[in-house]
Parts: structure tokens; C-alpha cells; sequence
């Protein structure tokens, strides 16, 4: 019986390398998919494909895998990822209406991603700053002591970069 | 020549992201610039702790500390002192009757603190093994594989009473000895760094302060049972953490303390680190064995405990962090010496992450037994804005609120316990009269509904029916029953779950309840009460 080999992707070639490293280490599963999500930004389905393939590990057990985790995304984030701390302490000093007052101003859903997809909107679990706390991970970047104010002012800062980008890019 | 001056600068995660990074090459560059890279020495360090006051610079051996440090202060700050040998007046701590400047212990934040876990954090520079060799680094590893033979090693952690530091209080020694005594081809060693608990950040703090520390430690965990491989299952997002972890391994293994035959004795062990995914229940031990294998992280029925059936089947001891940071100076002082600190069932100390509604928010390390009190106003400061104080939440999810009249619980494991919490990984949050009891209660079984894993109905269903009812009560649709209601599914899910997750996570409910029901009955409507106490 031949099975329809379809939406698969290609690798690059630092990402082949990796999963060809971890190929008969036993638990690499976990390892790869993270390695797929640094290259990403998130974990595509053809490539998730394509690694289970070459790991040799059943598609099921993947994407069982990959659901299992909050960590892996399946869908692309936006250019900017804004995660929202919902650790005890930023909850207790204000996280939750922080968060709110993020999703009316950027116009996005919780966990969602903008219309012009440049902001994504994460809720996440402590990231470990509490004495900062309520904080916000902006990249990777840890902004605390926040209020909605200082929130919305830092967003501005993002929301310039971007549409500076946009007419130097539309100029060019 | 030796250096006049040390300048020391937290670079753990808080004070970081306060721009501790940035002041570092500023300071350097100062230091550079007027020649004196010769007589001071600049050091990137751990968490001093006290992350409310970051970024915070300490200057030897004038012990000047310097708190919310920014970097346009790098000049003055090297000129100033460095240079001049005048501190900056401006940036020294000061609090009532305490002028930080040659005086950093009587500070009241560090006074009744006592560091074991954390005593190179803040000291030394993470990223250098020289510096932790220094302050006696793998000298318990040495003694350990030269003079002193496995059976000793467990003798003296049993004269330690040290108990694992991730929550569940089981003896080490205990541990080690099952795994010792298991006869296999094959043994692992495995540290819990999966750090979930929402409020805390204890492990990483240790992680990113003094990384060798517990490398150390599986070192000697490995020699002591018979296992030649390790694994750190570390949180995906702590990406410093894992930075300094691996530079460690890097170091250790060029400077011959890990990897084959360690310091020519023979013995061989290697570790790996593992990225955990985001899921709670990948702190319960089956959980995290699954999640190294690849699998989905769903616990297992125990017994058989991993220290016999582990990872890949194999006989595998677990320990969390704190635990194995405590472990090389347990061997290089003595059991006896640990021993002398906390309480007659707990002994040594405790690290926790100190954060909620009080002044001095940080990562503090205390004797077991110390109280409520002591850390909250002694050492926490007390309760910022003239709010009172309302209650302390100790074990994350699967702990308890501790309200006013337990204050002067002296807190080993079994007193908190005792109170419907537990001691947790090390979360400690105190909340002011502003905080509704019932929706902390919400807050906590929101976060264990959606991480419960769904293996077990009580959890499953449980957790479920249980928030559904803590959010009617919240919305003002409540009735007396339902308070009632909460309180039966908490106790059928506390005897018929699969894994600690689950036997837990009714207990932020169930303590709230016990010492604010009142709370709970006032935000039942009038005509939904009946015969209410």
C-alpha cells in the first residue's frame, strides 16, 4: 500500500543538521520541536511533518506532543510578541486588567494575533520577575513595574519603529 | 598585584531587566578608562535577592550597597568611589537606623536570613568555575570520590535531615539509598528545574547564581548510586538559567570535574540538559521523566517510585534544585552542621521567593522554623500603602492561604501542613486586606484546571466543577450550598487523584474557605442564604 506523501517541507540545512545530531538520542522529540520553534518563530505543520518522518516517530505522537506543551505555537506569532505575565504576584498588583486594557488598545483577543500582524497577545505563566511584578515580556525584553499607562506609552515606542519601517519601506 | 577594590553587579533575571546588563559594560568601560583595571575588579554575580531595590552594585571591601543603580550612574559611581575613594552617597540603601555602608547586615532584609542553598549567590561570577572553585567548589565532589565511600555520603545527608526542597519533604538520603541499592545496568540522575509554580523563581535564581553548585551535586548523586549519566529538565523560559548552565557544563568538563573519568579517579558522569515545554504537571516526578523520554508529560500510578523505576525504567533519583544546591556543603561541613539549624522534623533552611503585597520583595533564605512574622515584617518590611495585612500564600497551587491568627507558626513542613498548605517549592505571597479571597481561590484553580492533564476524572472533573462554582460565587450567583459543594469535591479530589497536582489543587479553595469563609458567605446574595454560620 503507498501512502500519499503530502505537505511535507524541506528543512534548512542548520535545522537538518540538528535533528540528524539528535536522531538516535533517545527523547529527542521535545529537543527538535524546540529547535524547529527557534527557527520559526512557531512549529509549521509541514515541518513537524517532515521531522516526524525523519525521527521516525509517528505523526500522532508529535502533534500529540506539540499540543500538549503551552510552550509550542502552531500558528505564526506577530513581529512583536507581548506576553503578559499571570504569575500570582503580577495578578495580585494588576496583571489581569493590564492584559484587558492591552487587548482593547491593540484591538486583539487574548492569545491572539493583530490584523496587521504586528502584535501578538500571549497570557503566560510566571516568568519569574515578581519583584517587578506586574510585568510584561516584550521579544524577550522584561518591562516591569507596569501600569496601563506606561503600558500603552511603551507600546507607542513599537507601533513608531513599525510604521518608520513601513514608509522607509514603501519609499524604497 | 591583588585588587584594592571589588565591584560586584547582580545580574540575575529582575535586575536585568532593570538594565544591570547595560551598567556592567558601563562600569567596565569607567574602569577602563581611568586605568583602573588593575586595582578593581568588576564582577557580573547571582541574585543578591533583594530584587525590589534593583539593580544593586556592592563595593569591597568597603561593603558600600548600592540599590536601583542606572546606568548613567556608571561614571560617578567610578569616579566617585572607585576612583576617589568617595561612595555615593545618594545610592547607598538606606532604611531606619541603617546607613548601608560597612554595614550590610544590618540591613533588615538580610538579618534574620541565613544562606546555605544560596551562599555563593551574589558572590561570584556565574559564568567563571574559577570563582566557584574558590569558595570551596568541588571539594565535596573530591572528598567524595577519595576519601570517603558511597555509604558515608548517604550517612551524612542522613545526619543532615536533609528533605527535598521541591515541595514534598521526602528524606534524600532515603532517596539515594533505594536508587543505590537497585540493581541495574544502567542508573540516572535527574534535577527538577521545571519551576512552574506561578510566585516563584527560587530555582532560577540559584540556576543563574551558582550553577555549579548542583552540578556538583549530581556528581555526587551519580558516584553515590551507581549512575554515570545526568539530566537537567529546565524550563524553556528561563533562557539565562540555561545559558549559565551550559557554559558550566562546558567549564566542568574542560576543567575535568564532570564528564570521563573525573580528576583521574575513574569514575565517569555526564550531563545533559533537557528543555521542559510549559506544563505544570512536569513538576510531579512521572510527569518529568516522560517529558525527558519526548512523550506527553502525563503522570504515572506510583509505586514503583523513579528511584527504582525511573527514566527509561531505570532506577533514577530526582531531586529539585534546592535540594542538590544544599548538598556539597552538607559534605564539606558536615550533617551535624546542618543539622543545628531549623527544627526538630525540618532541619536547615528554606529559600523562598517573597513577593505580593509587601515592601521588600526578593529571594530570601531562612531557617525552618522562623515565622510568618519574621518574614513578612522583619524582613519583608510589612505591608506597603498602611494596608493590613491579610493573609500569606505558601505552596503555589497546590498550597494554602495562612491568614493573621498563624502568624507565629514557627513553619517546617509539618506545621504548614497542618495549616491546609504546605511548604511548597517556595512561594510566598502575602496578600493585603484589598485581595478578595475568592478570587485568589479562582485565580489558583483557573491555573490547575487548565494544567491539569486529564489523565484522572477527579482532577479532571473535579477542578473543573470546583472553579465553576468558585466563579458563581465571585459573580454574586452563589448560594451556601455551593460553598459546601467545594469543600466535598475538594476532599474526593484530595483522596482519589492520580498525582500530587491533582490531590492538591482543591487546597487554595479548601484554605481559603477554612479561615475566610465569611467572605465567601458575604458574596452570596441575601436570598440565597440559608442558616448561613
Amino acid at each position: 500500500m503507498s501512502v500519499a506523501i503530502e505537505n511535507r517541507a524541506e528543512l534548512s540545512k542548520e535545522l537538518a543538521a540538528f535533528v540528524e545530531e539528535w536522531r538516535n538520542k533517545p527523547g529527542n522529540l521535545i529537543m527538535v520541536l524546540h529547535k524547529i520553534q527557534e527557527e520559526y518563530g512557531y512549529v509549521p505543520e509541514p515541518v513537524a511533518r517532515e521531522v516526524a518522518r525523519r525521527l521516525r516517530v509517528p505523526e500522532a505522537q508529535v502533534f500529540g506532543v506539540l499540543t500538549f506543551y503551552n510552550f509550542f505555537n502552531l500558528e505564526p506569532p506577530g513581529k512583536h510578541r507581548i506576553a503578559v505575565c499571570m504569575g500570582t504576584a503580577c495578578y495580585l498588583k494588576g496583571g489581569g486588567s493590564i492584559l484587558e486594557d492591552l487587548s482593547e488598545y491593540l484591538n486583539v483577543p487574548i492569545n491572539g494575533v493583530t490584523a496587521d500582524k504586528q502584535f501578538s497577545l500571549q497570557a503566560v505563566r510566571c516568568i519569574g520577575c515578581c519583584g517587578l511584578a506586574p510585568a510584561v515580556l516584550i521579544d524577550g525584553e522584561v518591562v516591569g513595574k507596569l501600569t496601563k499607562e506606561k503600558m500603552r506609552e511603551t507600546l507607542k515606542k513599537y507601533r513608531e519603529n513599525t510604521q518608520e519601517a513601513l514608509v522607509t519601506s514603501q519609499a524604497l | 598585584m591583588p585588587y584594592a577594590n571589588f565591584c560586584l553587579i547582580c545580574r540575575g533575571t529582575a535586575c536585568e531587566s532593570s538594565k544591570a546588563d547595560v551598567l556592567y559594560d558601563e562600569i567596565k568601560q569607567y574602569v577602563a578608562a581611568n586605568n583602573l583595571s588593575e586595582q578593581v575588579q568588576v564582577l557580573r554575580t547571582g541574585c543578591f535577592g533583594f530584587c525590589e531595590q534593583g539593580p544593586i552594585v556592592k563595593v569591597l571591601p568597603d561593603e558600600a550597597f548600592y540599590v536601583q543603580v542606572k546606568p548613567e550612574d556608571a561614571e560617578e559611581l567610578v569616579t566617585e568611589h572607585l576612583l576617589k575613594g568617595r561612595p555615593v552617597e545618594r545610592l547607598i540603601y538606606r532604611e531606619p537606623g541603617v546607613h548601608a555602608l560597612g554595614n550590610i547586615d544590618q540591613i533588615s532584609f538580610y538579618q534574620k536570613q541565613f544562606r546555605i542553598a544560596l551562599r555563593n549567590c551574589g558572590f561570584i561570577d556565574p559564568e567563571n568555575i574559577e570563582e566557584y572553585i574558590a569558595r570551596e567548589g568541588y571539594v565535596a565532589l573530591e572528598r567524595v570520590l577519595f576519601e570517603i565511600s558511597p555509604d558515608d555520603v548517604l550517612k551524612e545527608l542522613e545526619t543532615s535531615g536533609l528533605r527535598g526542597r521541591g515541595g514534598g519533604g521526602y528524606p534524600t538520603w532515603r532517596k539515594w539509598k533505594h536508587t543505590k541499592e537497585a540493581v541495574a545496568d544502567q542508573k540516572y540522575v535527574v534535577m527538577n528545574a521545571d519551576e512552574g509554580d506561578p510566585g516563584a523563581y527560587m530555582d532560577r535564581s540559584l540556576l543563574e547564581g551558582d550553577p555549579h553548585s548542583v552540578l556538583e551535586a549530581m556528581a555526587i548523586a551519580g558516584y553515590t548510586t551507581g549512575a554515570d549519566t545526568g539530566f537537567v529538565y529546565v524550563r524553556a523560559e528561563y533562557p539565562l538559567a540555561i545559558k549559565r548552565l551550559r557554559t558550566a557544563i562546558a567549564q566542568a568538563e574542560e576543567y575535568g570535574v564532570l564528564g570521563d573519568n573525573i580528576l583521574g579517579s575513574g569514575f565517569s558522569f555526564t550531563i545533559e540538559i533537557r528543555l521542559g515545554a510549559g506544563a505544570f504537571v512536569c513538576g510531579e516526578e512521572t510527569a518529568l521523566l516522560l517529558s525527558i523520554q519526548g512523550e506527553r508529560g502525563t503522570p504515572v500510578q506510583r509505586p514503583p517510585y523513579p528511584a527504582v523505576k525511573g527514566l527509561w525504567g531505570k532506577p533514577t533519583v530526582i531531586n529539585n534544585v534546592e535540594t542538590f544546591a544544599s548538598i556539597p556543603v552538607i559534605l564539606t561541613k558536615g550533617g551535624a552542621w546542618f543539622a543545628k539549624v531549623g527544627t526538630e522534623t525540618s532541619k536547615g533552611t528554606k529559600v523562598f521567593a517573597l513577593t505580593g503585597k509587601v515592601r521588600n520583595t526578593g529571594l530570601i533564605e531562612v531557617p525552618m522554623g522562623i515565622t510568618l512574622r519574621d518574614v513578612v515584617y522583619s524582613i519583608g518590611g510589612g505591608i506597603p500603602g498602611d494596608k493590613k495585612f491579610k493573609a500569606v500564600q505558601s505552596g503555589g497551587p497546590s498550597g494554602g492561604m495562612i491568614s493573621s491568627e498563624n502568624l507565629d507558626t514557627e513553619i517546617d513542613y509539618e506545621t504548614l501542613t497542618a495549616l491546609g498548605s504546605m511548604m511548597g517549592s517556595g512561594g510566598l505571597i502575602v496578600m493585603d486586606e484589598d485581595d478578595s479571597m475568592v478570587d485568589v481561590a479562582r485565580f489558583y484553580l483557573d491555573f490547575t484546571v487548565e494544567e491539569s492533564c486529564g489523565k484522572c476524572v477527579p482532577c479532571r472533573v473535579g477542578g473543573r466543577q470546583i472553579l465553576h462554582l468558585l466563579q458563581k460565587i465571585a459573580d454574586g450567583k452563589g448560594t451556601t450550598e455551593d460553598i459546601d459543594r467545594i469543600e466535598e469535591i475538594g476532599k474526593t479530589m484530595k483522596a482519589s487523584s492520580l498525582c500530587g497536582l491533582g490531590k492538591t489543587a482543591a487546597s487554595p479553595a479548601l484554605s481559603a474557605i477554612r479561615y475566610f469563609r465569611q467572605e465567601f458567605i458575604d458574596a452570596i446574595p441575601a436570598d440565597a442564604k440559608e442558616d448561613a454560620v
